[in-house]
């Protein structure tokens, strides 16, 4: 087969016309939801509601029904967030990076992969304020003008994360929400009824499609993207550093950085191409978010995922070639201690199986890139759960090592934070368009000037 | 509808090349108050309709500037200034470890206000009363045409001479635009006093409800319970314990560390005879003699041991400490008193620690000497 290689590939299959992208967008959200998505709410509701009645039991009688307790007082709770946060990483490193390197094929998938974002990350910032024991009081996390005259510490990781994670969600909204102006106008011109077109009018805050405006807000959107690249490089970074920073062994290594982000950006687009499979068959969106564009996901999840692996096994490098012996143990003791299942399950999930993404055939069918996506999000949920729990397990004393067994309640509350995600995501797909309209009439194959070469 | 108000007249057209052309006539034909309505931006425009490049990046860039600069002085005022305090062995101005929240801050001044001033400064947004709103044109060039609007107000305005250049071009379709009484009337004032004191109410709730959440709120039950909760307290009863105390006595037979039983308890001539100051009259021996001396037994004796009570008489004035009799006395014998107790003065032996006993004899003893120096004391 010979492939031409001077023409790019259309980023939206079959040239459809303006109006007809416009339609099959637009069109989910005049009707009503069907049986499926009743029962697929229902799913998720109840999830949702098992986690809220865990909630409801730990708030009455305090963090101890969970299974954490000295030497591992970080277990669950901060595994998922760490997940979550990983998991919000995609959405804003699709927006934003892959808009620095012109990389059309992202419009497809950008404002999806957004929502995701907000949405893992509301969700990630559920559990260091349930993880405080008493979250009425976490107030305190904000530097204000309190009756003790005392500020929050400005030099500990954890306030970072504090600041990190809430700028990231404010940043990332905005970027959303500037995404979604034009295309609430565009809604609120097609609305039926009186009601959508006052809530559309209001979100869409006027706008007129007017190219004067146009020409600021494609330099915004430029200027966002240039800040949110940073900050998406940061957030992780910063969530890694509530343990580069500490001085416990298998914790306090300068390799987190960069790890952590590989493994975010690798766990975000598993779970954003494992959405996406599913919504591009139940909206026929498959010329939308084509073929190439889950196999170009998949290839990132292989760079990330070979990222991750080489991680690992430079962490293993060091411990032995640093001569610290205790370091050294501590990485032995991951791979065959008491927590020996979870590090394999880690090993095989992150960086064996994605390598079969090196088949062509693989990368480009649906149910073994949805296996694989699915068991790479296993993977990195264990990933953290290995990096935290082991190291807690095993400290300097070994007369105070524990081992730690979550409750009932610690699954509760992470099939919880599951029916949360899926609960925001479900009904965003009925409330505001899934991908983005202007965009994607943008991207279409006659929808640029014909003598205007070289943008 | 002539008596109407004219805004503009607008032409339709059906692709991006058409519009592109426009664009770059009707700014050849010198029109200043016009504008193209595409649905999506449509690339090469801005060139055609010389427009200036977008300043907003200044803003951003003024905007980074003063988030990292407050983010670092605020940090340097509350960690070095406000409420000093080092930690993990930081010095206060700890620049490394504020590089993570300047960063952030900066990212978020630049972002959010950056995107603030282009919607409500350059749109001029929120904005739905404008003339081009719930227009057939508005529709059209919100799904699949490509518009141009040439306002009314422009000073080359002439309605025939536009109609008739839009169908030189080729328009599909071109329409009058006409304002309703909404849209003659609205203004789109951001400082308008209205708007403004809605603004202030919201900021004052917003602050108010805040404080009130974190600095009252969670002071009242049940928010309290850490602070009200049971405990036994010195004193009090507690009916916990078969004999009722709240606080509990020493294990029978044992001896707490640095609390040796007392020798002498019968023999006050012995312990004068046989114990003496393990302790030199240095100036921090005399301060800590000075601090207990003031704490444990200034309350009958007085700060000079004139025997002044501060009690008003709810407790018998014990004798001078400048008396011939206990200036005589040795060392041990008033170490003997503290430990044990006399005619009414209880024993203070739990309560102080050898050496803070014997600081105590050391303090009486310059009390002592002050109130009767010597002429060599004063060399």
């Amino acid at each position: 087969m010979s492939i031409d290689y001077t023409r790019e590939i259309s980023v939206i299959e079959g040239s459809p016309s303006f109006s007809a992208v416009n339609e099959l967008i637009a069109r989910p959200l005049d009707e009503k939801p069907d049986k499926k998505f009743y029962f697929a709410l229902a799913i998720t509701l109840s999830m949702l509601g098992t986690g809220a009645i865990c909630l409801g039991i730990t708030f009455w009688f305090g963090t101890g029904v969970w299974g954490l307790n000295n030497p591992v007082g970080w277990a669950f709770d901060i595994v998922n967030f760490v997940f979550w946060v990983g998991i919000g990483h995609a959405g804003t490193l699709i927006s934003a990076i892959l808009f620095l390197f012109r990389q059309k094929w992202r419009t497809g998938i950008a404002r999806f992969a957004e929502g995701m974002t907000i949405f893992a990350v509301m969700t990630a910032g559920l559990f260091p304020l349930i993880h405080t024991g008493r979250p009425w009081l976490d107030g305190y996390l904000l530097p204000y003008p309190n009756q003790h005259h005392l500020w929050v510490n400005f030099t500990s990781p954890l306030l970072w994360d504090v600041f990190a994670v809430s700028t990231y969600f404010t940043v990332s909204f905005v970027f959303w929400y500037i995404g979604l102006m034009p295309d609430f106008a565009n809604l609120r011109d097609r609305a039926k009824t009186k009601i959508k077109k006052i809530i559309y009018s209001i979100f869409s805050l006027g706008w007129r499609h007017s190219h004067r405006h146009w020409h600021h807000y494609e330099m915004i959107y430029l200027i966002l993207a240039g800040f949110a690249t940073p900050l998406v490089l940061s957030v992780h970074t910063i969530v890694s550093f509530d343990f580069a920073v500490s001085i416990l062994p298998g914790w306090h290594t300068t390799i987190f950085p960069p790890y952590f982000v590989a493994g975010a950006v690798f766990s975000g687009f598993a779970m954003v191409q494992n959405v996406l499979i599913f919504i591009r068959k139940i909206f026929n969106m498959e010329h939308i978010i084509t073929m190439d564009t889950l196999e170009k996901m998949n290839k990132i999840m292989l760079l990330t995922g070979s990222m991750v692996g080489y991680a690992y096994g430079m962490e293993f490098f060091i411990a032995w070639y640093g001569g610290n012996p205790i370091e050294f143990f501590v990485f032995v003791n991951r791979a065959f201690g008491d927590y020996a299942w979870s590090y394999w399950v880690m090993v095989s999930c992150n960086l064996l199986f994605p390598q079969l993404f090196w088949f062509k055939k693989i990368r480009t069918n649906i149910k073994a890139m949805f296996v694989i996506g699915v068991l790479v999000n296993v993977g990195m949920w264990f990933e953290r759960f290995v990096i935290i729990v082991t190291t807690l397990s095993r400290d300097f004393l070994p007369s105070s090592w524990g081992f730690f067994t979550p409750t009932i309640f610690d699954l509760g509350i992470l099939i919880g934070s599951f029916g949360l995600f899926f609960t925001l995501l479900l009904l965003f797909t009925k409330t505001l368009p899934v991908v983005s309209i202007a965009e994607v009439k943008a991207v279409l194959d006659h929808a640029q000037p014909k003598h205007h070469h070289g943008e | 509808m002539n008596d109407k108000k004219l805004y503009s007249i607008t032409a339709l057209f059906n692709t991006p090349d058409e519009i592109s052309k426009a664009a770059e006539v009707i700014t050849n034909e010198g029109y200043q108050k016009y504008d193209v309505n595409t649905p999506y931006p449509v690339h090469g425009l801005s060139t055609k309709m010389k427009l200036k490049p977008s300043t907003l990046g200044y803003f951003a860039l003024v905007l980074g500037l003063s988030g990292a600069a407050i983010a670092l002085l605020f940090m340097y005022w509350s960690m070095s200034i406000d409420y000093p305090m080092i930690i993990g062995g930081k010095p206060f101005f700890a620049l490394p470890a504020f590089i993570p929240v300047t960063f952030e801050v900066t990212v978020l001044m630049a972002s959010v206000g950056t995107v603030l001033i282009m919607l409500f400064f350059f749109f001029k947004l929120p904005n739905n009363s404008h003339p081009l709103h719930d227009t057939d044109y508005m529709r059209k060039v919100s799904n699949d045409k490509f518009g141009v609007s040439i306002e009314a107000k422009d000073p080359k305005f002439d309605a025939e001479k536009v109609k008739q250049l839009f169908s030189d071009l080729g328009a599909e379709q071109i329409e009058e635009i006409y304002y309703d009484e909404d849209e003659i009337n609205h203004k789109n004032k951001v400082f308008e006093p209205r708007f403004i004191a809605f603004l202030f109410v919201v900021a004052i709730i917003v602050a108010g409800g805040t404080y009130f959440m974190l600095n009252k709120l969670l002071f009242m039950s049940p928010f309290n319970f850490m602070m009200e909760q049971h405990r036994i307290d010195p004193q009090s009863k507690e009916t916990l314990f078969a004999d009722g105390f709240g606080m509990r006595p020493p294990v029978e037979g044992t001896v707490a560390r640095g609390f040796m039983p007392y020798l002498y308890q019968e023999e006050p001539e012995k312990a004068e005879m046989l114990l003496s100051n393990p302790l030199f009259a240095t100036e921090e021996n005399l301060k800590l003699g000075q601090k207990k001396y003031n704490t444990f037994c200034s309350p009958c004796h007085g700060y000079f041991g004139k025997g002044d009570s501060r009690l008003n008489g709810q407790f018998p004035n014990p004798p001078s400490l400048h008396s011939e009799k206990i200036i005589q006395w040795q060392d041990g014998r008033i170490y003997h008193v503290i430990n044990v107790g006399q005619n009414i003065m209880p024993s203070y032996s739990k309560q102080l620690t050898e050496n803070e006993k014997w600081a105590i004899v050391l303090y009486i003893r310059a009390l002592q000497r002050a109130l009767n120096a010597k002429e060599e004391d004063l060399k």
